[in-house]
């Protein structure tokens, strides 16, 4: 289609869904006929406003769902901090705030909703918030600081999501409920006493069936004059309600009372609306114009409004498809719902308040434990209608699927909510059809589908189905249904480490702790089959590293090593190595560097600075190795391991020595660090971080482990790497002093040595244990295990057993003799082995055979042939 | 396996100068060459030249065994190379010459390679 033929679908909202909307467009190919512009109100592009509360914890670049800014899809332009201030239907044109106007073809409306702030005197007063954007989270953060009391209005799923949010922002919570019960949609009384309960207990004061009648200001705290609401301008210090003598002082208010559709600008444009507000849309949400759809929470489909993300989601795919000449409707959508509040479990489901015509209800609850279950059942009680769980919603994942897919109950139903029933619900079978992630919409069918077409485990099929991606609910379910389907076929989920070892490389560890092993032939004639291979033998060498701490060229062992660590230097494709001594934090004296330089030019190397802040030599010869290293430990160096499944570096920022900014010394820090781990033989390699303040300029978030100062202490992150799939570090603890940040990154650090698999990196195997991060704090932080002793003792077995392999092997005649070019002609260097030059340094020659060495006197007793040129190939 | 030309053996090193499971370089009538002992002290040569990777490093590849089979991974891209034909066990129509090989009074002797 030629350029000035195509059209144009302008989007009004970068939110959750219109996001959703442009990655259904790009990937059903609209964008290969239309091009997209896209105008969001917010500063940032979308983000995950489910997780918001997580903004705290892991800040809003890991909430972003593009931080990028800007599409892949050049066809698709993205103008944040940008609002639509009117539609002209008529025209078919949308205007900016600063006048500009755009035509369109098509326009979505994915403007979403905001929160209701009822009109109580007081509610323009400092220090009164709403909970939505990333931008009030920053202010409610701000005021915090200060604040001794907030409360929360609102004890609604939002209300209690802020309240959870002050009172870790160390506030003294309340949170104040117009109805008589906590999270009233959701749950019936009996569920939202339970939650009650449990709030309480952890601090929080609950005040239900309470009216807020007004805000008072800083300056007078007993005597509201209601006329003068408007003028006040102080900060919030009281709440008064209704019939209530006493105020409650309190320094911030956060407004949590639901939320409204943003449809003003359809409004004035003349659209339709629903009565209780939204863009009233058909099953294709298209509204009363047929170029105007509206998606998200400003749209109410059937005069319905939905204040979830997954019904948003199937909106957008609908307009997507609709634009694109398909069929496809929106037809209503689950309401069900799980959520971790405050730590408690709650989940509603179906006709969670039984309103269906006769229906029976099922209960259980247990007061000490805080348990509280109800099932909705059909009059018959051949059908699960709904229910609610609070203390304990493991059988959500099962209960759902089995009302929307209205399979038969089993007997005895009440099993379903006995304490002993596990998430998996025993021998339940759900139906193909049975939708397991609502998020999402995957049925159990696809969830096999995505199994027989290659997916071989519950992480595969979650990245290839989405299942799981979104509010994770399911994800007990997936895996259930992912290992059943595996154990059907008879296929078991094979985790041995290969042909030779049945086991995974975490119980190869423990068996060769338990029996004390020391060689790999002992290792393989006891638990293994064959003589192993070049993925169990590096393992076995790690494994035996991590436990004794030997030189990995000991005599015994050395047949175990990848080339990489048999020869201590890293195998380039020519068959040279690069040589790369260890610089700690990255810092050198000019001395330093000076050795560096010389050693590159006497031996003629190609030198590259590192991502780790070291620098790196190439083009070494093998036999030249030795030499090279003699003048570097010579000079105080000592080997950086980058040959290693070892700690690689620890990178920092120049910190509070020299920056501006800084509040605490990095590079002290990071050369304290990579000195005490340096020499670590770990599953995969491993690479930390410290960052001088919160601008973080080592990157250490990307980092295995990474350290960010805060003016109290250091804020320790673990799961970070760059490369192909990158990952942001996740919050283990923080303000930590010194000696807690060593304790328990030596225990992170020795607890993924031992139980992590081979090649796997830090944030793969914390998101492989169950109860991933929260699991691995558990351990760690509070540890659960007890073997927190254990490991920092491992760790200090491996401190004080360091020595520098370079020095011990250049002191070793013994380890020296297979530093050769040819056992039978060291004096000739490899002749495969020839360089190029670029940008004035050498570079490899790649050979496309193996290059044949002339003639050559090899003295009396070896001699040598002429080249056989016919054989070389 | 035939012997293309009748060569004469060539000694090289002596069998302790070669670890059990290991490879060592040796050069052979101007040839690279792998020259391999398994635990149970059988040697096996190889060129040491990695078809795939184009450079000569097959000596300092890791020995196993695949099945009955004893194979060294190329240190390169880790493609196994089976000692006794030099077939690449992932992909037949690959493979490495390999070369006459014995052991006479604890001396590694090559000869000639095998076509
Ligand atoms: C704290 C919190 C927790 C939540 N938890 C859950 C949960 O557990 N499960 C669940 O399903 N849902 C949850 N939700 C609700 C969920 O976030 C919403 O359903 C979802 O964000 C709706 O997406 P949307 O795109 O319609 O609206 P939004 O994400 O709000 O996006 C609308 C965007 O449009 C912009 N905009 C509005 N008007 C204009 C204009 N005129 N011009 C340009 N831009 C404009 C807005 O600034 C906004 O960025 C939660 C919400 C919050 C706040
Ligand atoms: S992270 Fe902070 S202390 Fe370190 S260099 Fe950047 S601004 Fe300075
Ligand atoms: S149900 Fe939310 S991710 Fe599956």
């Amino acid at each position: 289609m030629s350029p000035h033929l195509r059209k144009k679908v302008v989007v009004v909202g970068h939110g959750m869904v219109g996001h959703r909307f442009v990655t259904a467009a790009i990937e059903r190919g609209l964008t290969e006929t239309h091009d997209i512009v896209v105008f969001g109100e917010e500063p940032r592009p979308a983000y995950d406003r489910v997780a918001l509360t997580s903004f705290f914890e892991v800040g809003a670049e890991a909430l972003s769902f593009l931080p990028s800014g800007a599409y892949e899809d050049p066809r698709v332009t993205l103008r944040t901090g940008t609002s639509v201030v009117e539609i002209d239907t008529a025209a078919q044109t949308v205007m900016l705030a600063d006048g500009e106007e755009m035509a369109y073809d098509e326009l979505v409306l994915a403007t979403g909703a905001a929160p209701f702030v009822p009109p109580v005197p007081g509610a323009e007063l400092g220090n009164v918030f709403v909970y939505r954007t990333i931008e009030d989270l920053e202010a409610i953060r701000e005021a915090a600081k200060t604040a001794r009391a907030g409360a929360v209005i609102g004890g609604g799923l939002l209300g209690l999501e802020a309240a959870n949010a002050l009172h870790q922002l160390g506030v003294e919570t309340h949170v104040v409920e117009l109805a008589p019960r906590l999270m009233a949609v959701q749950v019936d009384d009996a569920g939202g006493n339970t939650l009650k309960r449990h709030i309480e207990k952890l601090g929080l004061t609950v005040h239900t069936g309470v009216m807020t009648e007004s805000i008072s200001p800083d300056a007078v705290v007993s005597v509201v004059d209601e006329d003068e609401s408007g003028i006040l301008d102080g900060k919030v210090s009281a709440l008064k309600f209704k019939d209530v003598e006493e105020p409650l002082a309190v320094d911030m208010v956060v407004f949590s009372a639901g939320i409204r559709p943003r449809d003003a600008l359809a409004r004035s444009a003349g659209l339709d609306l629903a009565e209780r507000g939204g863009v009233l849309v058909d099953e294709q949400c298209r509204s009363s114009d047929p170029h105007v759809w509206a998606v998200g929470e400003c749209a109410a489909p059937g005069g319905k409004m939905y204040g979830l993300v997954a019904p948003g989601y199937d909106m957008a795919e609908v307009v997507a498809d609709a634009l694109l000449g398909g069929a496809g409707t929106f037809t209503g959508a689950d309401m069900s719902t799980k959520l971790k509040l405050l730590g408690v479990d709650v989940a509603s489901f179906g006709d969670a308040h039984g309103t269906t015509d006769e229906c029976l209800e099922l209960t259980y609850s247990d007061a000490v434990a805080g348990v509280y279950k109800k099932l909705v059942i059909s009059e018959d009680g051949t059908r699960l209608l709904g229910g609610v769980l609070v203390g304990d919603a493991s059988a959500y994942g099962l209960l759902r699927p089995m009302v929307a897919s209205g399979m038969a109950l089993p007997e005895n139903p009440e099993e379903l909510i006995l304490p002993q029933s596990t998430g998996g619900g025993g021998g339940i079978q759900l139906p193909p059809e049975a939708q397991i992630c609502s998020c999402n919409n995957v049925t159990r069918g696809e969830i096999e589908a995505a199994v027989d077409n290659g997916c071989e485990s519950a992480a595969d099929v979650t990245r290839t189905t989405k299942a799981g991606s979104t509010c994770g609910s399911c994800k007990v379910q997936v895996k259930k249904i992912v290992e059943d389907y595996f154990t059907a076929q008879g296929k078991t989920v094979d985790t041995s480490l290969c042909e030779h070892f049945a086991m995974t490389r975490a119980e190869l560890f423990d068996v060769v702790l338990i029996h004390g092993y020391k060689t790999f032939d002992q290792i393989i004639e006891a638990h293994g089959t064959g003589r192993g291979c070049d993925i169990c033998k590096p393992a076995v060498a790690s494994i035996l590293a991590s436990q004794l701490n030997g030189h990995v060229l000991a005599k015994e062992n050395r047949k175990l090593q990848d080339t990489n660590d048999a020869y201590l230097a890293n195998l380039q494709k020519n068959g040279s190595y690069s040589v790369v001594p260890r610089i700690p934090g990255g810092e050198i004296t000019p001395e330093g560097l000076i050795v560096i330089g010389e050693v590159a030019k006497e031996f003629g190397l190609y030198t590259k600075i590192t991502g780790g802040q070291r620098i790196d030599m190439f083009g070494a010869r093998m036999e030249d190795l030795p030499a090279i290293w003699k003048r570097l430990v010579d000079a105080g160096f000592e080997s950086g391991h980058a040959y290693g499944k070892s700690l690689r570096t620890v990178k920092s920022c120049v910190g509070s020595t020299w920056c501006r900014y800084g509040v605490q010394d990095s590079v002290g820090l990071a050369i304290m660090l990579e000195t005490r781990y340096r020499g670590l033989r770990s599953p995969h390699k491993l690479k930390g971080g410290v960052s001088g303040c919160a601008r973080e300029c080592a990157e250490a978030r990307g980092k295995d482990f990474g350290v960010i100062a805060t003016e109290k202490g250091w804020n320790l992150y673990v799961g970070g790497n760059g490369g192909a799939i990158p990952a942001h570090a996740q919050l283990l603890a923080g303000d930590l002093s010194t000696e807690d940040l060593v304790r328990y990154l030596d225990r992170f650090l020795m607890y993924y040595v031992r139980t992590a698999d081979r090649l796997q990196r830090t944030s793969t195997w914390i998101e492989s244990l169950d109860g991933g991060l929260d699991r691995v704090r558990e351990v760690v932080i509070d540890d659960v295990l007890g073997l927190g002793t254990e490991l920092e003792a491992a760790m200090a077995t491996h401190v004080d057993g360091y020595f520098d392999e370079w020095k011990a092997t250049i002191e070793d005649p013994e380890k020296l003799k297979r530093f050769v070019s040819f056992v039978n002609a060291p004096e000739i260097p490899d002749p495969n082995i020839s360089f190029g030059s670029t940008r004035g340094q050498i570079v490899p020659d790649v050979a496309d055979g193996p290059a044949l060495v002339g003639p050559v006197s090899l003295g009396a007793t070896i001699p040598v042939g002429a080249p056989n040129l016919e054989e070389s190939r | 396996m035939t012997q293309t030309q009748t060569q004469t053996y060539i000694s090289v090193c002596r069998l302790d100068d070669i670890d059990p499971e290991t490879g060592i370089a040796a050069l052979v009538r101007g040839e690279a060459v792998a020259v391999f002992r398994t635990l149970d002290d059988r040697v096996f040569a190889l060129s040491n030249f990695d078809p795939y990777g184009h450079a000569s490093v097959l000596a300092r590849g890791i020995v196993g065994t695949r099945g009955e089979v004893p194979f060294v991974a190329s240190p390169l891209l880790k493609q196994p190379f089976a000692l006794e034909t030099g077939l690449c066990l992932d992909d037949p129509s690959v493979s490495v010459p390999t070369y006459e090989v014995d052991v006479v009074d604890g001396e590694v002797r090559i000869g000639g390679r095998r076509e």
